[in-house]
């Protein structure tokens, strides 16, 4: 990393290294999700008003640039007079705890049953496998609405069914790169020197997997906020009266031909931050190993 | 080639299994059945209650009851849908046709489409062609499939008055439906197709050729292309089950009678029967559709037959 920051810095100055250096990394998605993590975290003292909190002399009311809209409501304000800008900047909070979260569950769960499958064999790798097998042929869609409907639907019940549904991926990816990894030398090395399994698992092939696991995890981010926004849609995703990006566009979307920016600012916020995630995905499986690219 | 048939045919069985276990746990988990049938706020005697037990076989053990209903489903049956009361797999039956269509134009778009693209985007790499492509397939990756389908309605239904705003028509209401699905599945295809054109256009028997003074369209359209299109092949039996349940958002949005819509309303009048029978008919397309990718797979690479 350091390295072509020298070499950036040393010629800084000149446009055309700077457009070298914007060709190169990924300067774009990296700002995105920067202003969203400070969204994020910083969202009561961002957002100008409360998000929950409905004016009805303000309903529909346009974005600032648009005739008859003010400064105050700068993005519009919803069907029920709430600030949309807002709304959205406590919405970043919702995606990212829901991503964070479903992503730190099933990555470790798909992780350490893929590790087990992979580095164990045997009936083990059968059991847990043809699990994940399962897991991909039943249509998630359709256990959510199931679900959503016995249970009722909630912040929680969504985590839950995300993180249940997102753990295969890392499990199958994570056996098939331990398969390779256990017939390497220094595996063999270790084993001779009398590592036992646990050790030689988290000490030898664990650090071996982090690049395709950081590179799974970008892109399901991406994946989860879409799932997500659809859970939403159907009518079982994050219920209102909280500002998620998903439901937003779900509630705006009877406004279409009235008042477009009550469905598509959320929209583009969905839109911008699942492209972020998705490029820097790219770019870092790009980065890490050029060979990866059936992930 | 037999034994790898035979061996991948026991692994759609046990998962199937394994898929009709979940669905059935869900459907119990969701309290006792009679309440489906026996409308609520009406007086029951114990007598009647009881006996409507014994006739759904909930006086047995579990695992009785889930095999007596496996057993059944197995030929078909997944009891009468509480709301329609009809025989559910009938409903299905007669709901297919409509999202088969759907997706298998909208399937044919994305194969030409995301194969075509993604080979034209390897071939112009780094050009503004090439930047114009990528920059469709990341959009389609990351846009809110019913939020496409909204947007497409608003400019094309709604302001240019081209074509219908929903319903299944003529050809006319065809368009809307599978852009918004086409889009979707070709935007994943192009990427894999992309890259993988990119990875055999850089290999060694490629140079070979190049050294050897073949055509850049021999190169391009004898040499390297067989072996560029085995990832997109292989995806792409996996593309046409997400379609499949891709249309329940697809069909929501435009009112299409289809089982993706059926599937929606079942759930709202939590006609668990017609559910079930759903989830497990969804499984069943995934399970042989990834069966054909694997098998495509092994008859073109001949080292995925060894194990």
């Amino acid at each position: 990393m350091i390295r072509p920051i020298q070499a950036a810095m040393s010629t800084a100055g000149s446009w055309s290294s700077i457009y070298g250096f914007v060709r190169r990394y990924p300067v774009l998605p990296a700002i995105i999700l920067i202003g969203l993590a400070v969204m994020a975290i910083f969202a009561p003292i961002l957002a100008p008003l409360d998000p929950l909190d409905s004016d009805l002399s303000k309903v529909k009311a346009p974005p600032a640039w648009i005739d008859g809209g003010t400064f105050q409501y700068f993005l519009g304000a919803d069907g029920i007079g709430r600030d949309l800008l807002s709304r959205i900047i406590f919405g970043s909070r919702i995606s990212m705890m829901v991503a964070g979260v479903v992503i730190l569950t099933g990555g470790t769960v798909g992780v350490v049953l893929g590790l087990v499958a992979g580095y164990y064999g045997g009936v083990r790798d059968e059991v847990i496998m043809r699990l994940v097998d399962v897991f991909y042929a039943i249509p998630f869609i359709l256990v959510a609405l199931v679900v959503a409907v016995v249970f009722g639907s909630s912040l929680g019940l969504v985590i839950i069914l995300l993180s249940l549904f997102s753990w295969p991926i890392f499990a199958r990816q994570t056996r098939a790169l331990t398969l390779q990894l256990k017939t390497k030398d220094y595996v063999a090395a270790a084993k001779i020197a009398g590592a036992s399994p646990s050790r030689i698992a988290l000490r030898h092939i664990v650090p071996g997997l982090m690049n395709v696991v950081i590179v799974i995890a970008t892109l399901q981010v991406g994946n989860l906020i879409l799932t997500e926004s659809v859970l939403s849609f159907l009518g079982i995703g994050i219920p209102a009266p909280q500002p998620a990006w998903g439901s937003m566009i779900a509630e705006g979307r009877v406004f279409i031909t009235s008042a477009w920016w009550i469905p598509l600012m959320p929209g583009a916020a969905v839109f911008l931050t699942v492209f972020a995630f998705n490029f820097l995905g790219d770019w870092l499986r790009d980065y890490y190993d050029p060979n990866l690219r059936q992930l | 080639m037999l034994r790898y048939l035979a061996s991948r045919l026991v692994y759609l069985v046990l998962v199937m299994i394994g898929v009709s276990m979940l669905v059935f746990g869900l459907s119990r988990l969701s309290g006792d059945p009679r309440y489906l049938y026996m409308t609520q706020g009406s007086h029951y005697s114990q007598e009647v209650w009881d006996a409507r037990g014994r006739d759904l076989g909930l006086d047995k053990p579990f695992v009785i009851q889930y095999l007596t209903w496996a057993g059944r489903a197995a030929t078909g049956d997944f009891g009468d849908s509480v709301w329609h009361k009809r025989n559910s797999l009938d409903l299905i039956i007669e709901r297919a046709p409509a999202t088969l269509q759907l997706s298998g134009v909208a399937y044919l778009f994305a194969i030409l489409i995301g194969t075509g693209l993604g080979i034209a985007s390897a071939v112009m790499r780094g050009s503004i062609i090439d930047l114009l492509i990528r920059g469709f397939a990341l959009t389609g990756q990351a846009a809110p499939p019913f939020l496409v389908a909204i947007i497409l309605i608003f400019v094309f239904a709604v302001n240019m008055h081209l074509f219908p705003t929903s319903r299944r028509g003529d050809w006319s209401s065809f368009v809307l439906p599978v852009a918004t699905l086409a889009w979707l599945g070709s935007a994943s295809l192009t990427r894999i197709t992309r890259s993988s054109m990119l990875e055999v256009l850089d290999s060694e028997y490629i140079k070979l050729a190049r050294a050897k003074g073949v055509g850049r369209t021999s190169i391009i359209f004898k040499h390297a292309l067989k072996n560029a299109l085995v990832a997109p092949l292989t995806l792409s039996a996996i593309l046409f089950a997400s379609f499949i349940t891709g249309t329940v958002v697809v069909e929501t949005v435009f009112a299409w009678p289809g089982i993706g819509r059926l599937a929606l309303e079942a759930t709202l009048h939590n006609d668990f029967p017609l559910v079930t029978g759903l989830t497990v008919f969804f499984s069943a397309i995934y399970l042989v559709s990834s069966l054909v990718s694997d098998l495509i797979y092994a008859y073109i690479d001949p080292r995925v037959r060894l194990y």
